[in-house]
């Protein structure tokens, strides 16, 4: 049992929420409302008036095949980006859990690139895979590829996708790196003794033991994939070649702030706030259940 | 059914620290050898060496007369069960059980009477489907138990398995352990610091102190000729009373400012050693005496119900004496209490039996 305070003033408790509420309500709440409010207007070409029309940009929206398949590039970019940046980092954090010397410095070696802001790492690896400079593209067109992410769209999602991910690795391979950690040494030792080797011991023991931290972090790269890897686009593709990198987000702003279909845009905001809250409650209600705590 | 065999075993640790210094055991098939010794001795550190978690620095570990200094945990045949027991969290009761024998290939409906038979002798049967959370300490202990059974490996390593359950469920399990031990016949190694445990288990005792082997031998054996003062020692709750012995010029021990011990007292003995249950309390009258007697002033009185402990001094000495049942003994009494000669023990200068 925790011990309960009980605060003898009735408004102190409030006003000390208080900015914290103001600054949730007016930077979340209040736009999410106004978002849900213009998803219901439409305007006139000019941005003079605009007319109150129930779900018609709903209708037209869903109607749109350029929408379906922006959500089909979704969910390609998110299980991809999630896929791959949890795989990577599971990786690597094994392989600096056996690491015995120096074992600080791989560690903290591999948690930079979280540090480097969004856009940035887009133009790194844009430049890194660019046809004509890029470096690795070199490489890559040495190996008998065709690599051209400018005209190639699976080219291009390749890219994002590997720009995404690599972001992501470093936050992943931390919590991979502390999930390890917290399985008993013993249990590994008692594994071997009863006969498992190395890949059996990981994928029966390991893994399910893990299974917390790969939870928590399927939802974290799942949220990330869906919305914070706009300024990689951005930077990487600008949604092309076509729209074969146009994601839901990335769509939003386009038809938005691009092209002021402003109604239309906000429809599509609501719609992904919905899918979002929609995931991460299937994430809990079931993924969670198959997964062992303690 | 296997010997395992220690020859000149040494371990190093990575820091330069050598926590096992030169340790030769053989342990002949089925029997039940048990490392004792205080904390940090390198009991652990020798059980794991077995086991194959541990490199070997030097030396050579043999199983069933096979050299296993190279070969992996996962190849040596051993069953270990953990001082925390190590029992898979997110598994049941049951596959905890069948873990082994499915890694090692054995045939489902094999495993299935095996862990269903093994279960069955520890007990277990009504918990099966249990995870390890839902299970008491001593069940899990069972489990534990029954992992390494159900395997029917070469051999057990113990390390330390009864030290998180209380008294009363530890003296019921080490029982137990005896009893299984016996009936499986299978070779094995049990590590504990619990010299009660060490007695009551034990085939063979061997005693470790700072890396090295201070005595092996049966039980029985190293409790009434502990080969070093260390052993008088560490063997026996209360532990063995040892007293500094002095050589008079006319050919005469004493010890405790005084005392004169009749009898032959080897040359090089520099300390004698005395079993609080082997002095005599009080001293019988003086046609009887023993070659030693002590007037002692007793300074604490301990009952423990079936006997009682005197605390006496005696010359800045001071000795622990067992008297049976209660004791009408106060303490700032006087008392005389003796010994025969064959109840002392004699101990050279370093600490060696004489
Ligand atoms: N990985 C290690 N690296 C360096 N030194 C170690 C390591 N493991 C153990 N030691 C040292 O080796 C010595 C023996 O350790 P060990 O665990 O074998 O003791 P023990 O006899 O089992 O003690 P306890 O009864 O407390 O379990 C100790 O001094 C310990 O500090
Ligand atoms: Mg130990």
């Amino acid at each position: 049992m925790t011990p309960r305070v009980v605060f003898p003033n009735r408004i102190l408790p409030y006003l000390l929420l208080a900015p914290q509420l103001a600054i949730t309500l007016v930077f979340f709440y209040l736009p999410a409302v106004q978002a849900l409010y213009q998803s219901m207007l439409r305007e006139d070409p000019f941005g003079l008036r605009s007319r109150f029309v129930w779900f018609a940009n709903f209708r037209k929206v869903l109607a749109d095949p350029a929408y379906l398949n922006a959500l089909h590039v979704t969910v390609v970019f998110s299980v991809a980006t999630a896929v791959v940046a949890m795989g990577v980092a599971l990786l690597l954090a094994v392989m600096a859990d056996k690491v015995v010397r120096s074992r600080g410095l791989y560690r903290t070696l591999l948690i930079w690139p979280y540090a480097v802001a969004p856009a940035i790492a887009g133009m790194l690896f844009l430049f890194m895979f660019n046809p004509s400079i890029g470096t690795l593209a070199v490489l890559l067109r040495k190996a008998g590829i065709a690599w051209d992410p400018l005209l190639n769209s699976t080219d291009a999602m390749v890219l994002v996708v590997t720009a995404a991910a690599w972001k992501q690795i470093s936050y992943n391979f931390l919590f991979f790196v502390a999930g390890l950690q917290a399985i008993p040494k013993s249990l590994i030792e008692a594994a071997a003794i009863d006969g498992a080797r190395e890949v059996k011991r990981f994928w029966t023991i390991v893994f399910p033991l893990l299974a917390p931290t790969t939870f928590f972090l399927l939802v974290i790269n799942t949220t990330y994939a869906f919305f914070d890897t706009f300024g990689i686009i951005h930077a990487v593709t600008g949604g092309g070649p076509g729209k074969a990198t146009e994601t839901l987000v990335y769509k939003v702003y386009n038809d938005g702030f691009v092209n002021l279909i402003l109604g239309e845009s906000a429809a599509q905001s609501v719609i992904l706030m919905i899918i979002v809250i929609a995931l991460t409650a299937i994430q809990f209600r079931y993924v969670e259940r198959k997964v062992h705590y303690g | 059914m296997a010997t395992v065999d220690l020859n000149d075993v040494r371990k190093v640790y990575a820091g330069g620290f050598e926590a096992v210094k030169g340790v030769s055991i053989a342990i002949p098939d089925k029997a039940l050898c048990v490392l004792v010794g205080p904390s940090g001795c390198g009991k652990s550190t020798l059980l794991r060496m077995i086991a194959g978690l541990e490199t070997i620095s030097s030396g050579t570990i043999s199983i069933d007369g096979k050299v296993v200094n190279n070969i992996g945990p996962t190849d040596r045949d051993i069953a270990m069960v953990f001082q925390n027991y190590a029992l898979y969290p997110h598994m049941s009761v049951y596959d905890n059980m069948a873990y082994g024998l499915r890694n090692r290939g054995t045939p489902k409906p094999e495993i299935d009477s095996r862990v269903r038979a093994t279960a069955k002798t520890l007990e277990l049967d009504q918990l099966l489907d249990r995870k390890p959370r839902q299970l008491s300490g001593g069940q899990r202990q069972r489990v534990a138990m029954g992992r390494a059974i159900v395997r029917n490996p070469k051999v057990f390593l113990f390390d330390e398995p009864l030290s998180n359950l209380d008294a009363k469920l530890r003296g019921q399990m080490r029982v137990e352990i005896k009893n299984l031990q016996r009936n499986l016949g299978v070779t094995s190694v049990y590590v504990t610091h619990d010299q009660l445990e060490a007695m009551t288990l034990a085939d063979m005792l061997v005693v470790m102190n700072a890396g090295v082997i201070e005595q092996i031998g049966a039980p029985m054996d190293v409790y009434e000729k502990p080969a070093s003062t260390f052993v008088a020692a560490f063997i026996g709750a209360p532990p063995m009373n040892l007293m500094a012995l002095t050589h008079g010029a006319d050919g005469t021990a004493t010890v405790a400012g005084g005392a004169k011990i009749a009898g032959h007292v080897p040359e090089q003995a520099a300390i004698l050693g005395l079993r609080p249950e082997d002095a005599i309390v009080p001293a019988p009258d003086a046609t009887q005496k023993g070659a030693l007697s002590l007037p002692v002033a007793v300074e604490a009185v301990e009952p423990v119900g079936m006997e009682s402990f005197l605390h006496c001094a005696i010359a800045g000495e001071r000795i622990v004496v067992r008297v049976p049942g209660r004791s009408m003994v106060q303490p700032g009494d006087r008392l005389e209490i003796a010994a025969g000669l064959d109840r002392l023990h004699f101990f050279d200068k370093d600490g060696r039996r004489v």
